[in-house]
C-alpha cells in the first residue's frame, strides 16, 4: 500500500527513510523534530526529496531514477494538517466541497451527507470558518480531506494544536475513521496512547531522520528502548479479546481472552467483536496464589517464559496467557521474594481501570 | 448647475483614470506576485524600478515618456506605424502617464496582502487537487482581494490627480488631455476663470471622497466575508 525509500537534506538535517507498509493504518511515531512531518510532506509531494522512490496505494508517485515526479495536486492525497488550514474566504460547506471540484470521481450527495454525519458538522455547514472552535475546524478539515476522494489519508498530528478538552472532542471521530474507513491511513503522532488507539497494527518509528523500527505494533510495544524515555513507561503488550457481554449497571464489559475472563471499562462494540487492549507492563502485578478479597477484577493465569533484568531494580517478566504474550514489570526484590522462574504458573493481576481499549476490527466502510 | 466644460473635464478625467488602473492591474498583479514570492536576488532592482515614479519628479517621468514614446522616437514610431497607437498629446498618453504614476501605489498593497497569505493554506489546496493555477485563482487571489481593492483606489486617485507627467507628455488639449488638475490649473491662470476653477475643485473633492467611501465599503464587505485566516 505504501512503499517509501527517500533521502532528503534540509540544512543540517538529513532525512533518510525506507519502509513498506501494507497495513491499512500505519502509525508514524517519533519525538518532535524526528522528521515525521517532513516525511509526510514528501509523501504528499509538497517537498521534493533529493533522491528516492515513493509508492502510494499501488501507484509510483516519485522516482528520482526515472525522473518521475507526480505533482501534489495529482497524488490524490487527503492531508489533515496540525492546524486546520481552512479557507477563510469560504464557508464550511464550500470548504468541504473544495476538493470535489478537482476530483475525477466526485463524491455524491450521499457520500457528502455520510461524511458530514460521521463528523457531526451538519449544523456548521453554513457558518464561516473563522467563527468555529479549534475542534470544529479540525473536524471540518478532516471532512474536507475525505471529500476530495483521496487514495490515501495523511493525518499529521491532527490533535496537536488542540487543548485537552478539544482533543477529547476530536479523537473519537478520528478513531471512528480509522476503525471504519477502507481508506489507507498514515497517522503521525508523538504520543503513544494516541497512536495505539488509532494505528494498532503497524508502526514505523522515526528518530533523528531515520527509521528505527518498522513492523507490527505489538512487537514495537514490547521494546521499551524504541519508545524513548518519555514513553517507556507505556511499554507493554497488545492483548486480544472478544466481547462477551456488557454490564451496564457497573459500566463494564466482559471479554474473553483465551479461556479466561477480563473486565474492562465499557467498550462500544457488540458481543462477539474482537478488540485489542494495551496492557502496560507496569500495570501488571504478579501473585503466586490466586488472590482473594482484592479490588482488581482481572486475575489471569499465566506461564512465565523468561525474566529479563532491566536497569538497577526492575525485572521484565515475559509470560504466556493461552496463545498470547503478557508482560509484567516488577522490582528485582519482588522477583526474588516470589522466587520466580521460567516455566512457573503465576497469576497476573490487572486493574480494569488500567486497560485502555482500542478498536481493532472494522465495522463496515465509510 | 455645471457648465459643459466641467462635465467634459470630469468625464474625460474619469475615463482616463479608469483606463489607467484597468490596463495596469494585470501587470501590477504579476509584478506584486513576483515581488512577494520570488527569492531571486535581483528582485530588488525590479522593486526599485516600480517605485521610481513615486520618488522622481513627475515632470521627469513625463519627459522620459515623451522622449521614449514620442512619435519621433523609435518605439513610439513603431507603435504608431504598427498598431496606430499614439500616446503623445493624446488621451491615451494621459492614461499611460496616470498608469505609470499610480503603478507603485497599485503594486504595494497587493504585494503586502500576498505576503500576508499563509502559504500553508495554499499547499492545503494543492493536496485537495488544485493545480497551481487553480490555487492562485480560488485561494490566493480571493484572499488578496482587500489589497487589490486598496491598490485600485490609491492608483485611481493618483491617476485622477496626475499633473506633471501628464502635462509634459500629453500636454493640455481641451477635450483630449485636459484632465481635472490640468483644467483647474489652466482656469486659475486665466483672468475671470476662478469660478470655473472652483466648480472643478468641488467636483474633484467630491470624486475623491466618493472613491474613498466606496473602497471603505467594499473593503468592509470583503473583510466580513473572510476575516483573518
Amino acid at each position: 500500500m505504501l512503499s517509501i525509500d527517500i533521502t532528503h537534506r534540509q540544512g543540517d538535517f538529513t532525512l533518510e527513510c525506507a519502509f513498506d507498509s501494507d497495513a491499512r493504518v500505519t502509525g508514524l511515531f517519533g519525538p518532535s523534530g524526528a522528521g515525521k512531518s517532513s516525511l509526510l510532506r514528501i509523501i504528499a509531494g509538497l517537498v521534493r526529496p533529493d533522491r528516492g522512490r515513493i509508492e502510494l496505494a499501488g501507484r509510483c508517485v516519485f522516482d528520482s531514477a526515472r525522473r518521475l515526479q507526480v505533482p501534489a495536486h495529482k497524488r490524490r492525497i487527503g492531508y489533515v494538517f496540525q492546524r486546520a488550514r481552512l479557507f477563510a474566504h469560504l464557508n464550511v460547506r464550500h470548504n468541504l466541497g473544495y476538493g470535489a471540484w478537482f476530483a475525477r470521481e466526485k463524491p455524491g450527495r450521499a457520500r457528502f451527507e455520510q461524511v458530514v454525519d460521521m463528523l457531526d458538522i451538519g449544523p456548521l455547514l453554513d457558518r464561516r470558518v473563522t467563527g468555529l472552535s479549534g475542534g470544529e475546524q479540525q473536524r471540518v478539515a478532516i471532512g474536507r480531506a475525505l471529500l476530495s476522494n483521496p487514495a490515501v489519508l495523511l493525518l499529521d498530528e491532527p490533535l496537536a494544536s488542540l487543548d485537552v478538552a478539544r482533543r477529547q472532542e476530536v479523537l473519537p471521530y478520528i478513531e471512528r475513521l480509522s476503525a471504519q474507513s477502507e481508506l489507507p491511513i498514515v497517522f503521525v503522532s508523538h504520543q503513544l496512547d494516541e497512536l495505539l488507539r488509532l494505528a494498532n497494527r503497524r508502526v514505523v518509528a522515526v528518530r533523528d531522520g531515520r527509521v528505527t523500527f518498522s513492523g507490527p505494533t505489538a512487537e514495537f510495544l514490547a521494546r521499551p528502548s524504541l519508545l524513548g524515555a518519555e514513553q517507556a513507561r507505556d511499554a507493554g503488550v497488545l492483548l486480544r479479546g472478544e466481547v462477551v457481554t456488557h454490564l451496564p449497571e457497573h459500566g463494564l464489559s466482559e471479554l474473553t481472552c483465551g479461556a479466561q475472563s477480563l473486565y474492562v471499562p465499557h467498550v462500544a462494540h457488540p458481543a462477539g467483536a474482537a478488540i485489542t487492549l494495551h496492557v502496560r507492563a507496569r500495570d501488571v502485578m504478579l501473585a503466586r496464589q490466586r488472590p482473594t478479597d482484592i479490588s482488581a477484577l482481572n486475575v489471569l493465569e499465566a506461564r512465565i517464559e523468561s525474566l529479563v533484568a532491566d536497569g538497577d531494580y526492575a525485572v521484565n517478566v515475559h509470560m504466556q496467557v493461552g496463545e498470547q504474550a503478557l508482560e509484567a514489570r516488577i522490582t528485582q526484590r519482588s522477583a526474588e521474594a516470589l522466587a520466580l522462574a521460567p516455566g512457573q504458573t503465576i497469576h497476573a493481576v490487572i486493574k480494569s481501570l488500567a486497560l485502555a481499549e482500542q478498536a481493532w476490527e472494522r465495522l463496515g466502510s465509510i | 448647475m455645471f457648465d459643459t466644460t466641467t462635465l467634459e473635464v470630469l468625464s474625460l478625467s474619469l475615463w482616463v483614470a479608469t483606463t489607467a488602473v484597468v490596463i495596469s492591474l494585470p501587470l501590477a498583479l504579476a509584478v506584486a506576485w513576483f515581488l512577494a514570492r520570488s527569492r531571486w536576488r535581483g528582485k530588488m532592482v525590479v522593486d526599485a524600478l516600480v517605485h521610481l515614479p513615486l520618488v522622481m519628479p513627475p515632470v521627469v517621468t513625463g519627459y522620459l515618456l515623451l522622449v521614449g514614446l514620442g512619435r519621433n522616437s523609435v518605439v513610439g514610431g513603431w507603435l504608431a506605424d504598427t498598431f496606430g497607437l499614439v500616446f503623445a498629446f493624446k488621451w491615451t498618453g494621459a492614461a499611460l502617464a496616470g498608469a505609470i504614476m499610480g503603478f507603485p501605489l497599485l503594486v504595494r498593497p497587493i504585494r503586502l496582502s500576498l505576503e500576508a497569505i499563509d502559504s500553508r493554506v495554499e499547499s492545503a489546496a494543492a493536496t485537495l487537487g488544485a493545480s497551481p493555477m487553480w490555487v492562485a485563482l480560488t485561494v490566493t487571489l480571493p484572499l488578496a482581494l482587500p489589497g487589490v481593492i486598496a491598490g485600485l483606489v490609491l492608483a485611481f486617485a493618483r491617476a485622477l490627480g496626475e499633473f506633471g507627467a501628464t502635462i509634459t507628455f500629453a500636454s493640455n488639449i481641451p477635450g483630449e488631455t485636459r484632465t481635472l488638475p490640468i483644467a483647474i490649473y489652466t482656469f486659475i491662470q486665466v483672468p475671470g476663470g476662478e469660478s470655473r476653477a472652483a466648480q472643478l475643485i468641488l467636483v474633484s473633492i467630491a470624486v475623491s471622497l466618493a472613491a474613498l467611501v466606496a473602497s471603505e465599503l467594499i473593503a468592509r464587505r470583503v473583510k466580513r466575508l473572510q476575516a483573518a485566516a
